[in-house]
């Protein structure tokens, strides 16, 4: 479904990603893992446009999307929901919702798709007129992957969903993740500090480090290789 | 009593006037993050939009008014665009600073265009009448309440601003392009990242905002029946104050600025101090700089993490 190709991305002078190239499998969760500035967001982001690669090519069902901006992506089934969550925090919960389904016109689906994320995120519903920048660190998670559902991707990148979040609503949103690739089919592209947690709702994951693929490997075979147990899953 | 009534209706209406212009600056800098020093000059165009078609238009009726007011803000509106996407639209992933002097330029090659197309000299804001004679853009009559003389044009100016004022509000807080625009004020990136296309986002901001500029253009003129192509410069910088006064970014506070400088102004006016009426909006300016730089509503942004 998503195959990325020797990209390359800088930052001014800085070489971000020297050449990453991966598979994503229609239906599957690939998790990144690696330290931090190894270049995991840096590939999200070139992935869905909000950076330009130097050189690479990141092919989506099968078409060159290398370049395209992000708000074209959107239409075409990509949703991000990226580092840091920036959930719009002077919009309501319901209204960052709204803006989720932007490119959807027809009112009957944007509603449905509001009862879903509803359903799936009960505590959304009940602070569905708050500001959402007055909700926790963990409901605003919830929300910005809400938002991200709300486009109906059929993939979705998911940057960081556990970060500064309290550890009953890293369990639930975990749980919620995995939920959505069985029920509908979702295809995630995970990034995770969290490497335990990831590899393990994980098909198939890639180790990055300072912006290389290190190692490229079933998900349950990395948790059991003693050079990722060492560096990224605490002994 | 009657004349502090009476200034507080004067104060009104020249605020309202400064809240329609104030909000351009606000909102394009809610979305831009610069302070677009052209927008004094649409208010401009928008008085001169209102003087060359008001004869064809029905100026001197109420339904020739209104259409008068709606060619200024279309014509301003389209104005807003063409400058956007000419001048400050290649400079997208310049820094601030070069889009701020870009926009300074914008603003003296109007002036100058204007004095050199419409020339230089004052035109009285008034339409021949068939029979002979001059007419205002609407029907006036003094209003009497008491001893209180209320111009009909000043019942006018606050009507037409209240009713802009709802719309605007409307269209930020109601519609879809204008949850967008709140949407891309707070943060650009995640709004592209849900499918929305700033540049098109942008392009509203700017309609919408050179709009309320046109018809304030044409207000202003009404009540100051005089215009010339530097008229823009002291509304404009005036509307600037009051848009940081108000917290620049938000449109309330903009609306609030703007009738606090136009009542201060007038009251100061009224009094002995009247020479300096127009130098107070400026002392406001440093006052605010210095005291309370977020503006009265604005707020210091604070992530949670």
């Amino acid at each position: 479904m998503l195959e990325v190709n020797q990209l390359q991305v800088n930052y001014g002078a800085i070489t971000a990603l020297h050449d990453v190239s991966l598979r994503v499998e229609k239906g599957s969760i690939v998790t990144l893992i690696g330290g931090n500035g190894a270049g995991k967001t840096t590939t999200l982001r070139a992935i869905s446009g909000m950076v330009k690669p130097k050189s690479g090519q990141i092919l989506y069902e099968g078409r060159d999307i290398t370049g395209v901006p992000s708000h074209k992506l959107v239409g075409q089934g990509i949703a991000h929901s990226p580092e840091g969550r920036m959930v719009f925090a002077n919009l309501t919960v319901r209204e960052n919702l709204q803006m989720g389904a932007y490119l959807q016109r027809d009112k009957a689906v944007i509603a449905r798709e509001e009862e879903f994320v509803f359903a799936t995120f009960p505590r959304l519903k009940e602070r569905e007129q708050q500001l959402a920048g007055t909700l926790s660190g963990g409901e605003q998670q919830m929300l910005a992957i809400g938002r991200a559902l709300m486009s109906q991707p059929k993939c979705l990148l998911l940057d960081e969903p556990s970060l500064g979040i309290a550890p009953l609503l890293v369990k639930l949103i975990f749980e919620k993740i995995v939920e959505l690739n069985r029920t509908r089919g979702l295809t995630i592209l995970l990034v995770e500090q969290n490497a335990n947690l990831a590899l393990e709702i994980s098909q198939y994951g890639y180790v990055l480090e300072t912006g290389r693929i290190l190692l490229a490997d079933d998900a349950a075979k990395l948790r059991a290789d003693p050079k990722v147990r060492d560096a990224y899953l605490g002994g | 009593m009657t004349e502090l009534l009476q200034q507080l209706i004067n104060g009104l209406s020249l605020g309202a006037i400064y809240a329609l212009i104030a909000l351009g600056y606000t909102m394009v800098y809610g979305v831009l993050r610069f302070i677009n020093f052209a927008h004094s000059d649409v208010f401009m165009v928008g008085a001169y939009i209102g003087f060359y078609l008001g004869p064809r238009l029905g100026a001197g009726t109420v339904w020739g008014g209104i259409a008068t007011l709606a060619a200024a803000m279309a014509g301003s509106a389209v104005l807003g665009v063409v400058i956007e996407k000419l001048a400050y639209k290649p400079l997208r992933n310049r820094s601030n600073l070069t889009v701020l002097i870009t926009a300074i330029g914008v603003s003296l090659f109007l002036q100058n265009a204007g004095q050199k197309i419409l020339g230089a000299n004052p035109r009285a804001f008034q339409f021949p009448v068939p029979g002979g004679g001059q007419q205002r853009l609407f029907p006036e009559t003094q209003l009497h309440f008491r001893s209180l003389t209320i111009s009909s044009n000043q019942v006018i100016v606050l009507a037409v601003s209240a009713v802009l004022l709802v719309a605007l509000w409307w269209i930020v807080h109601r519609t879809r392009i204008g949850t967008a625009m709140r949407a891309m004020s707070f943060n650009a990136t995640a709004a592209s990242l849900v499918g929305i296309n700033n540049d098109a986002v942008i392009s509203f901001t700017f309609a919408l905002g050179s709009a309320l500029a046109g018809a304030g253009g044409v207000l202003y003129a009404m009540n100051y029946p005089s215009i010339d192509p530097l008229m823009g410069t002291l509304p404009g910088l005036k509307a600037f104050v009051a848009a940081v006064l108000g917290g620049i970014g938000n449109l309330p506070g903009a609306a609030l600025g703007g009738m606090l400088i136009g009542l201060v102004e007038t009251f100061v006016s009224g009094t002995r101090m009247s020479t300096y009426r127009d130098a107070i909006a400026f002392a406001i300016l440093i006052l605010i700089l210095l005291f309370r730089p977020a503006g009265l509503l604005g707020k210091l942004r604070v992530e949670k993490v």
